[in-house]
């Protein structure tokens, strides 16, 4: 077994008189896709913005980041600054957010170029016109000199995307970053990601809330709620035979692919607020498996296969189809 | 067969540039549909297919530039604002954003109690119970009353603004998105809640969506819009599983990862390597 690009252990981070993220390990391979999987207030993009260095000063993290062996958790701003960009990078989900909207998209991705090697603007320009040209953007030489504003929704995203591997990154961390397109634009831009990575090893962390999504194009998923961990393995074999009660309930409340009408299989009441969290597992309260003890202690990951681990206190007792816990 | 409950033809909406010599977007052209009552009728479509300027024309919050809405027999396109009001209460809206659909400074009670009252069906002695009865049926606590919108969940939000188009009593809802704002594992409460209510109180829907997964499950019919047309049509089953028109095919096949969830097959021995 290689040793994994980037190794998060036992995370935690704190905002103002929140935490966050409550413990949270996990592996990305390189060239693997991993999902990270859950809904709003989970902690997922809290996790990725630790991971990448980009959240502000003041904010508590504890725990170990490491990335192809060198230790990130309490790194100065200048070690971050020599990762970014070059081995890690980022795709968020609104590309305007990071896109200039003065500068052509071409002057963009040149700079970012020129921002980690000396390269004259034309070498430069050159690199920029080939990323262009590798996210899927037709007669990229013409579309670098347009600007943001004169690119489709997709496009614009794909130019980000452009941006982060331009200098051929280890990891991509990508937040969302097809959440706000249209499904035909977003499978487009899913498959061209999935390309990328064929072509080289990149490595890709896909924050996403959409399980299909995860499901069509993740080699692995973590599943989170409440800032901790539900459930990690192989996509296949967690969302085949999830084990952890939130995750069948989220599979289970999926529209059925047989029939039609009838109720759906539902999770009764809501994510808690990360103020006022439930005590012991934060899913107890909505947990259709929970007993007495589940809210005295945070569950741990146990292994339950090869590389399939859940957190729940009652992994060995619950039925072997865990969807059944919501019928 | 019933008439239908709401029956619209050749509807066309089109947006005009400031600048004349712009040429107007034509955002719905030649739309035409029907829906019966206790019948979902889903508007499938990407962004710019014209799926919420046609909501927004049967809710009449915009006159469309042709064509012909027609809601219990009534013509709404030739009437005046002052006879639209009498009908409005009949076709609810339920949006998307379940925070902005609420006004942050109006508690629960009065989010739902103000369509009472500005129909002039508040009495001091009634309204209250009516207010109660309504989070009863969106299946809210009646403690949530009193609490504001930031006090409350997505899902709850959604739900009490469910329950605010039902104090109008309406025949039709209009749900634009509802369920594509919430967090994951409160969508299907609130799927589940729309069909039940369409089931008891024999309401028409008129479903907007992208998710053709979420749509097949919940409506009897579909029509898939592009470009402002119709381009396909047909009971929801038949329109998801063997689409005739290729961007319906193209839609579906944007359907990720479905083939990779679960079947009803018996799972293997569990692994405990």
């Amino acid at each position: 077994m290689t040793q994994p690009l980037l190794t998060v252990r036992d995370l935690r981070v704190g905002i103002q008189a929140m935490t966050v993220v409550r413990g949270l390990s996990f592996d990305v391979t390189a060239g693997e896709m991993l999902a990270v999987v859950g809904e709003s207030g989970a902690g997922k993009s809290i996790t990725a913005q630790t991971v990448l260095g980009l959240l502000p000063a003041g904010t508590r993290i504890s725990g170990s980041i490491r990335f192809d062996g060198q230790e990130l958790a309490g790194a100065p701003q200048q070690a971050y600054q020599r990762l970014r960009g070059r081995r890690m990078a980022f795709v968020p989900q609104h590309a305007m957010s990071v896109l200039s909207p003065v500068h052509t998209v071409g002057e963009q991705l040149a700079l970012a170029v020129q921002s980690v090697q000396r390269l004259d603007r034309k070498a430069a320009n050159e690199r920029a016109v080939a990323a262009l040209d590798r996210v899927g953007i037709a007669d990229a030489g013409r579309r670098a000199r347009s600007y943001p504003h004169e690119f489709s929704g997709g496009m614009r995203q794909r130019a980000v995307i452009a941006m982060a591997i331009v200098n051929n990154p280890d990891l991509v961390i990508a937040d969302e970053p097809t959440t706000a397109l249209d499904p035909t634009v977003q499978a487009r831009i899913l498959d061209m990601l999935d390309e990328l990575r064929e072509q080289s090893k990149m490595a890709v962390m896909l924050v996403t809330h959409d399980l299909t999504v995860a499901a069509a194009h993740a080699d692995r998923i973590l599943v989170m709620y409440a800032g901790r961990h539900v459930e990690s393995g192989p996509i296949g074999r967690v969302l085949a035979h999830p084990r952890a009660p939130y995750t069948a309930g989220l599979i289970a409340s999926l529209p059925p692919r047989e029939a039609t009408g009838g109720k759906l299989p539902a999770i009764s009441g809501a994510p808690p607020a990360p103020e006022a969290l439930p005590p012991g597992c934060a899913f107890a309260p909505r947990c259709p498996a929970a007993v007495d003890a589940c809210a005295e202690h945070e569950p741990q990951p146990q292994q339950i296969g090869s590389g399939h681990l859940a957190s729940c206190h009652r992994v060995n007792e619950l039925p072997r189809r865990t969807t059944e816990l919501y019928a | 067969m019933t008439a239908p409950l709401l029956e619209v033809q050749n509807l066309t909406v089109h947006y005009s540039a400031r600048h004349r010599r712009i040429p107007p977007l034509l955002a719905v052209d030649q739309v035409s549909f029907t829906l019966h009552a206790g019948e979902t009728l889903a508007l499938v479509g990407e962004s710019g297919s014209g799926k919420s300027s046609t909501a927004t024309a049967v809710l009449m919050l915009r006159r469309p530039q042709g064509g012909s809405i027609r809601f219990e027999g009534h013509e709404l396109t030739s009437l005046d604002e002052r006879a639209l009001r009498v009908l409005r209460p009949g076709i609810q809206p339920v949006f998307q954003d379940p925070y902005g659909s609420l006004s942050p400074r109006k508690s629960v009670f009065d989010a739902i109690a103000e369509p009472l009252r500005v129909q002039g069906r508040w009495a001091p002695r009634t309204g209250p119970a009516r207010v109660a009865e309504l989070l009863d049926l969106v299946q809210l606590p009646g403690s949530v009353a009193e609490r504001l919108p930031q006090e409350l969940s997505g899902g709850q939000c959604q739900r009490v603004g469910i329950a605010r188009a039902l104090a109008s009593e309406p025949r039709l809802l209009v749900l634009d998105e509802p369920v594509s704002a919430l967090d994951l594992s409160v969508r299907a409460g609130i799927v589940n809640l729309l069909t039940e209510l369409r089931d008891e109180l024999g309401l028409g829907q008129l479903f907007i969506s992208h998710d053709l997964a979420l749509v097949r499950h919940v409506a009897h019919r579909v029509a898939v819009l592009r470009r402002g047309r119709i381009v396909e049509t047909g009971p929801a089953r038949e329109v998801c599983d063997a689409p005739s028109h290729p961007y319906t095919r193209e839609l579906l096949s944007s359907v990720p990862g479905l083939d990779r969830l679960p079947t009803t097959s018996p799972p293997p021995a569990p692994d405990l390597s």
